[in-house]
């Protein structure tokens, strides 16, 4: 029997199963927050060596990055992940993630052409288009704080 | 010799057989539910190599020095080699039989590379131009994922439709002789692209290939469902197979009892975390050189239509908003002439 490209769509459409959206939105609830509670725990555990609340953050985000580098090395981070999704996405620790894991796969390619240069494949993007996102921030805010 | 009959359909007439054939998988397929079957099973999926493609190359040469020693045959005794694979040029293929002393042939046919090999390899001894000719594909979980998809430490969430590459090889070795399985009957299929661009959804964009490619070789063969014991497609997944029972059953064809895919049998889908189940060149291959030609050999079954399928996209293709061509070649095995 012919069939359209529509009608063959709908088909893959009824035949596809979505993503079980509750499930996961609860599993990254319960894993990203808690990841912010280890963030928060680190945050106290700073602040008791009698480290500024600002120096405490910036030593929690370097402890957090380390933790998730590590992790990823160890293959536990996607194994996580894959539970986690945007819980493990969205913290500073995907982030981590994101660049580890690529300069890992590609160190076969070697530490120029490949460790190095597919660092960011992943990355990237979100580097470049914060970056700019960032900068046209800093234009609205000059321009209604000094104009 | 093989002679045309139409649509892409040829009927092998000088009976070519499969001596003897091998399968090789990596651990998850060896948990699956057909892990006896293989030849041999690697706990290890680097097989001691230190890159991915490399791991997969070796799978290849294993496959087929099993298959060599299966079938009591040299290399010196097999005239031509049919093989591919999923990595840009085909490396896998062409690094895994470097070191063999056969004149080789590369295919690229994505994951219907192991029908679209036994098909040249049956055709070349069907007419008389060789004695033995081998066929033989491979796909590695790994060496996949990084170049179709993501790093495999990265931390993400698959879609429900998206499949497992196999970490396997299969390689089979054709001749004339008296012994089954024969190689009967080969439909060679055309591109179809239904417009599908999701990559995460290889089964739903291939399930008119297999759907064309089957209903073709049926009417060119004079033949119907009930002439096989089985209607073996090669990774449709669940989405694919359960399009292609559809498809088939507005013909008028219930084939739930008689189809089956390669994509489901090789993972336990409720319990391995696979999603829609296997897919890649290894699939087909491990489950037809593992499982179903040991069937066809003993006589558990007679006659198998096997029909693998390939998404032929490649992530630039896909990343340029294209949709996603597919293909799929029918093979006619039986275990009588």
């Amino acid at each position: 029997m012919k069939i359209t490209n529509k009608e063959y769509d709908e088909l893959a459409k009824k035949h596809s199963p979505n993503s079980k959206t509750i499930i996961n939105m609860i599993k990254a609830f319960v894993i990203g927050g808690l990841i912010c509670v280890i963030g928060q725990a680190l945050i106290y555990f700073y602040m008791s060596f009698d480290l500024s609340k600002q120096d405490s953050g910036t030593m929690t985000s370097i402890t957090l990055i380390f933790l998730s580098a590590l992790l990823t090395g160890l293959e536990v981070y996607d194994r996580v992940a894959r539970h986690g999704g945007a819980g493990t996405l969205v913290p500073i620790t995907g982030f981590a993630n994101a660049v580890v894991s690529p300069a890992l796969e590609f160190k076969s390619e070697g530490h120029i052409a490949g460790l190095a240069a597919k660092m960011f494949v992943v990355a990237g993007p979100v580097i470049v288009y914060g970056l700019a996102a960032a900068f046209v921030y800093g234009i609205l805010v000059y321009i209604f704080t000094y104009l | 010799m093989g002679s045309f009959i139409e649509n892409g359909t040829i009927r092998l007439n000088n009976n070519p057989s499969i001596l003897s054939f091998a399968a090789v998988v990596g651990k998850t397929e060896g948990d699956g539910p057909l892990g006896n079957e293989f030849d041999e099973v690697f706990e290890d999926i680097t097989l001691g190599e230190k890159t991915w493609e490399k791991s997969e190359s070796r799978l290849q040469e294993i496959a087929l020095q099993k298959a060599m020693a299966k079938g009591e045959i040299s290399e010196s005794q097999i005239d031509f080699l049919f093989a591919g694979d999923l990595l840009n040029q085909c490396v896998a293929s062409n690094y895994g039989v470097r070191s063999f002393e056969i004149p080789f042939v590369g295919l690229f046919g994505a994951c219907s590379t192991m029908a679209e090999s036994l098909i040249m390899a049956s055709i070349f001894v069907d007419s008389n131009i060789a004695t033995h000719t081998a066929a033989m594909t491979s796909s590695h979980y790994c060496s996949a994922e990084r170049q179709f998809r993501l790093p495999l430490n990265y931390g993400g969430q698959r879609t429900p439709t998206a499949q497992w590459t196999v970490t396997g090889s299969g390689a089979a070795i054709i001749t004339t002789q008296d012994k089954p399985p024969f190689v009967r009957s080969v439909t060679i299929g055309k591109i179809r692209d239904m417009g599908i661009k999701d990559a995460a959804n290889m089964g739903a964009a291939m399930a008119q290939a297999a759907y064309e490619t089957i209903s073709t070789h049926l009417a060119s063969t004079s033949t119907s469902f009930d002439d096989y014991d089985l209607i073996l497609t090669g990774d449709l997944g669940m989405i694919g197979t359960n399009m292609l029972r559809e498809l088939f059953q507005r013909d008028g064809f219930d084939l739930n009892d008689k189809h089956n895919d390669c994509g489901l049998m090789i993972y336990d889908l409720n319990k391995q975390d696979v999603h829609a189940g296997g897919s890649g060149c290894g699939c087909s291959a491990s489950v037809l050189c593992g499982h179903i030609l040991k069937q066809l050999k003993d006589g558990a079954i007679n006659d198998v239509l096997f029909c693998a399928t390939g998404a032929l996209m490649s992530p630039t293709m896909i990343q340029q908003g294209e949709s996603i061509p597919s293909i799929a070649h029918a093979v006619h095995i039986s275990a009588t002439i």
